[in-house]
């Protein structure tokens, strides 16, 4: 079935939807990057929730002059002013009162979503029948998607990835530093509210496949599971589309295989697997890696304190450092070196000398800075530097690695 | 003073003579609520020269420096680069803000980070081409970051990211350039480095302001200071405006006379 699914046979509405969800994973994916760069995630849970006011105006308006109450276009152009008034009132307790963003955020959020919800009982208590599916829009519902929703999914979707690869420079410069942006001339404000006017796009366009109340976990999560494999801001921009578009259709696939599985819920519980694969594997700031770095660390650490104490002829009390030594093949097991132990410990000790010469010269001030304790002499000095100070030091010169 | 600001006031450029100041301000006052950060400041900065802002903590130097740019509105004042509005001649200004003001974390390279020095030649989709990368090259071989190009800027100590910062100023090509403490916090070799490019550029005939925390330095740097508390103390070349009277008059009780008595001793 889920084979079926992923190859799009699975009937005209089952594809439909997983195309659908696919467009609106890449364009969620790549715009909800730059609010997460720019470190405003939480706008897009604020947009999102501002939405349903203007659902349910839009609909009582349509019903009022005798359209029909679910004609999507109408329903999105109304959610997307109720979007922008919300954005605007945010923009403004954060400007002009002394309302940090996050408060700002919260009030914004519990108004217009309370609101909406009034709202929605007043529809439901009109009785009329014709609302079905308006609490589709609440966590999404893509049981009757139509050809021409998949159109306006597929449209707004596309519009929306071309405005964020035509600001994606500015974007980026203020999300890094917005005060050079600014010096630089670039209108800043405007800048910003053009991003979050893109991410109430996406919002708008993604209501009837994700819902309004998860339609925050596709704009950020994809950005957050791409931030884990690169350094780069545009290939966060590229790998976020992938992975929310992969999630979309995976996603929507998935719920297609089986009866009453919900599509957004389930795409974002996809794109969540992603993320939670990514937080433990990514090669450098994964989980799993950061522990194994930790690991290693560790032991070069026990390792060297360990050849320093062989070397002075003190006893080792550490059992992990004895551990070590003996596994690396330097120390018996009764904490007695081996050859190979005692050749590494002197070293080590004329190493350790090595650098108090270089910490104590005036002239060496920017080396001295780069110890540590564990760095080699041998990677921040010429070997005739090195030849110098064991001229100071004296004694055999044996142990030159 | 404040006769001659009110006297300056309303004045046109112009009729100043100043239309080939780099950077000229008259009257400028910024406030973050109800308590002036900058109180009515004029200065008028020297072409070619290198000029240091000098203040105690918290007298408004940096203040001073993004008020100039428009990066904090003013509430009264007029600001006018090489004679002319600000936002004629911002393509000639370059800005090296302070290291504290971004996020180190973010996900971008030392490479990238120069070429945002080139946004205006690069414009909304102009394609990075190689002559763009050979001239962000060349700006981080002149500061000595060269060997980190593609290095996460996160990695880089604190006076390597200064430097990445010098580099993106230089990649704009400018003509005045605002520093905002570039030495605080770094290495004696950035230090080095730094002075180094400023220098330089003053060579060149460009023109550099730096917010300076550093006193001893100043006679070394700098040929042009401007000592700030709120309002202007004092401006002119480093040996008329740089004495023991001005530093007392500027920062009062906070600098220890021994210090002063030093600084005197050094300027001779």
């Amino acid at each position: 079935m889920f084979w079926d699914a992923l190859t799009l046979q699975l009937g005209y509405n089952a594809s439909l939807v997983a195309i659908g969800a696919a467009l609106l994973g890449v364009s969620a994916g790549v715009t909800g990057t730059f609010l997460f760069l720019r470190k405003r995630a939480l706008v897009s849970d604020a947009i999102s929730h501002a939405t349903l006011p203007g659902v349910c105006l839009a609909f009582m308006l349509l019903v009022a002059f005798g359209g029909d109450g679910r004609n999507l276009l109408g329903l999105l152009a109304g959610s997307a002013l109720s979007a922008w008034v919300g954005l605007l009132c945010m923009n403004w307790l954060t400007h002009h009162t002394r309302l940090a963003e996050d408060a700002a955020i919260g009030a914004v959020l519990s108004v217009f979503f309370g609101f909406g919800i009034v709202l929605l009982t007043v529809i439901q208590t009109m009785g009329v029948g014709r609302q079905a599916g308006l609490e589709g829009f609440l966590l999404g519902s893509t049981a009757g998607m139509l050809w021409a929703d998949a159109l306006v999914i597929a449209l707004g979707g596309a519009a929306t990835l071309v405005l964020v690869m035509i600001l994606r420079r500015p974007m980026t410069m203020v999300a890094f530093d917005p005060e050079y942006a600014a010096a630089r001339g670039l209108p800043v404000h405007r800048i910003d509210l053009a991003m979050m006017g893109l991410v109430m796009a996406v919002t708008v366009v993604g209501l009837k496949i994700v819902g309004l109340i998860l339609i925050v976990a596709l704009l950020i999560i994809p950005a957050v599971t791409a931030r884990f494999w690169t350094e780069r801001s545009d290939r966060v921009v590229l790998l976020a589309g992938i992975a929310g578009g992969v999630s979309g259709y995976v996603g929507a696939a998935l719920s297609a295989s089986a009866p009453n599985l919900p599509t957004g819920p389930i795409i974002v519980l996809v794109s969540f697997a992603l993320f939670a694969l990514s937080l433990l594997l990514a090669p450098v700031r994964g989980v799993l890696a950061a522990v194994l770095r930790h690991l290693r660390f560790q032991r070069r650490v026990h390792i060297r304190q360990g050849l320093l104490a062989l070397a002075q002829g003190q006893k080792i009390y550490e059992p992990l450092t004895l551990r070590l030594l003996k596994r690396a093949g330097l120390a018996r097991a009764d904490g007695v070196a081996t050859e190979a132990g005692k050749a590494r410990a002197a070293k080590a000790l004329r190493d350790e000398k090595r650098w108090e010469i270089v910490r104590a010269d005036q002239a060496h001030e920017a080396t001295a800075a780069l110890y540590h304790g564990l760095r080699d002499i041998e990677t921040v000095l010429t070997r005739d530097q090195i030849a110098e100070i064991d001229r100071q030091i004296g004694g055999p010169q044996g142990v030159m690695a | 003073m404040t006769l001659e600001l009110a006297a300056n006031h309303g004045v046109s450029v112009q009729e100043n003579g100043l239309g080939s100041s780099p950077l000229a301000i008259r009257g400028l006052t910024v406030s973050y609520g109800q308590k002036p950060a900058v109180f009515s400041v004029d200065i008028t900065v020297q072409p070619g020269a290198m000029t240091a802002i000098i203040g105690p903590n918290g007298a408004g130097k940096s203040t001073l420096l993004k008020a100039a740019l428009g990066i904090v509105p003013a509430l009264s004042g007029q600001v006018t680069v090489y004679g002319d509005a600000l936002e004629k001649q911002r393509a000639r200004i370059a800005y090296v803000p302070q290291r504290a003001s971004v996020d180190w974390d973010f996900p971008t390279r030392v490479i990238d980070v120069v070429l945002m020095g080139l946004s205006r030649e690069l414009g909304l989709l102009g394609r990075i081409r190689g002559r763009h990368r050979a001239r962000a090259m060349d700006c981080l071989n002149r500061v000595g970051m060269r060997d980190f190009v593609d290095r996460q800027i996160g990695q880089l100590s604190g006076g390597q990211q200064q430097r990445v910062f010098l580099a993106r100023a230089l990649a704009q090509g400018a003509d005045l350039y605002l520093l905002d403490e570039p030495f605080a916090g770094v290495d004696a070799a950035t230090e080095k480095a730094i002075i180094a490019v400023l220098k330089a550029l003053k060579e060149a005939g460009k023109t550099v302001v730096v917010v300076h925390h550093d006193l001893a330095t100043v006679t070394d740097y700098f040929d042009h200071v401007f000592l700030i508390n709120t309002s202007k103390v004092a401006e002119g070349p480093v040996e008329q405006a740089f004495t023991a009277e001005t530093l007392q008059a500027a920062y009062g009780g906070r600098l220890a006379t021994a210090q002063i008595d030093q600084i005197s001793r050094a300027l001779g």
